[in-house]
């Protein structure tokens, strides 16, 4: 009966170890750098050439009035902002349907020195507000928190 | 260890608490259809996204239920760490299966909801990956308890991947506010119209009725299940000559 005790305390002791030290992993260990699902327009443009030629995932706001559509070539130009940089993006291919001005997106694609990022895919970022439609409201209003409100919190 | 069986003999009023828990699933199910026919008679649909918004009346009350049973299964796991008690250890196994259940159907429902809206059916995204992480971990759990025999030791290692698995749940949680995500951070009363604020919270409840009734109803069958064979055991130790075991 005792070494069963015994044996039920290292299970304990181990147990909380282990739980002890994958807690202390995530606070210190520094993670919350390596899981960012995308960079801003800011970032993309501070790493500069660095940057250049890599698949990577670039996300914002899709900068008011900057929409080219063409509906023959399937060929759509705009802007992503997240209200200090804007990187021009250019993408094939019908878009989601819900994107437009203001929307968050995050677009997967390289950039290169010719300023351009060119998508290879294209999503829409919604962010954690529903609303109703009102008369007289823009749709843009939205989607200011999204960029705004990114990890200030 | 207390054997289940004197547990179960001790828990005389088993019929007044086995009435009680039909009941509480009884209006769990009653209130789970009146708050859907509620969300979907008053609320409007949403400016961008129209009636797909409707899918957050299940997905939402999903993953919140999901984990509560995590955070069940974390304490019964440490209550027998602690006391030894096997009780304890089916408790455990009972919320998780219920768990594991609501987090494939949150996971399902954020696909279905993702592809119209993002684009796309899945990413490896922090929010999905945790929670993909948090799904495999207790289908990892289920499938470790049918292979171990012994129920003491069974319970042992059940308790410690029980608890690294609801340790994924705080991390889920905050995945969306920790890093930078496609999934939105939560919606709180100043991002939700109210007209879907009382849908959701009336959607919550139901399934969170449902779900104390599906881990009290799981949790009595492992009990009787367990006592069956507590009793097959000394049936065999005692063994009458030339009795039958079967």
């Amino acid at each position: 009966m005792s070494s069963d005790t015994g044996r039920r305390t290292a299970v304990f002791v181990i147990a909380g170890v282990i739980v002890a030290g994958a807690f202390a992993y995530l606070m210190l260990g520094g993670i919350e750098d390596n899981l960012e699902y995308f960079k801003t327009p800011a970032e993309l443009t501070q790493l500069g050439p660095e940057a250049y030629g890599k698949t990577v995932r670039l996300g914002g706001q899709v900068a008011p009035g900057s929409v080219k559509w063409d509906a023959a070539s399937l060929d759509l130009r705009f802007r992503v902002t997240d209200g200090a940089q804007e990187i021009e993006v250019h993408s094939k291919g019908a878009p989601p349907q819900m994107f437009r001005d203001g929307m968050g997106v995050v677009v997967i694609g390289r950039y290169g020195a010719g300023k351009v990022f060119e998508s290879k895919e294209l999503m829409i970022r919604h962010s954690e507000e529903y609303r109703a439609p009102k008369p007289g409201e823009r749709p843009q209003e939205m989607y200011r928190s999204l960029i705004k409100g990114e990890k200030a919190s | 260890m207390e054997s289940v069986v004197n547990r179960a003999a001790t828990a005389a009023p088993m019929a007044s608490r086995e009435v009680r828990w039909t009941t509480v699933g009884v209006a769990g199910l009653v209130l789970l259809v009146a708050a859907q026919v509620y969300g979907v008679l008053t609320s409007p649909p949403d400016r961008d996204m129209g009636h797909l918004q409707k899918i957050m009346y299940v997905h939402v009350p999903a993953a919140w239920n999901a984990m509560l049973a995590f955070l069940l299964v974390a304490l019964a796991s440490l209550r027998y760490l602690w006391k030894g008690r096997l009780a304890d250890d089916l408790l455990a196994a009972s919320a998780a299966e219920v768990g594991m259940l609501l987090t494939g159907l949150t996971l399902a429902l954020g696909m279905i909801w993702g592809k119209p809206t993002w684009g796309i059916w899945w990413t490896w995204e922090p929010r999905l990956t945790s929670t993909a992480v948090l799904f495999f971990m207790f289908v990892a759990y289920l499938i470790l308890r049918t292979f171990v025999d012994d129920a003491e030791r069974r319970a042992q290692w059940s308790a410690v991947v029980g608890l690294l698995g609801a340790l994924n749940v705080p991390i889920v949680y905050m995945s969306v506010r920790w890093w930078r995500t496609l999934h939105q951070m939560q919606s709180s009363p100043m991002t939700l119209d109210s007209s879907y604020t009382w849908p959701l919270r009336a959607n919550a409840v139901a399934l969170m009725l449902l779900m104390a009734y599906a881990v009290a109803h799981r949790y009595r069958s492992a009990l009787m299940t367990q006592t069956a064979d507590e009793l097959m055991d000394r049936l065999a130790l005692k063994g009458t000559p030339g009795g039958s075991r079967a």
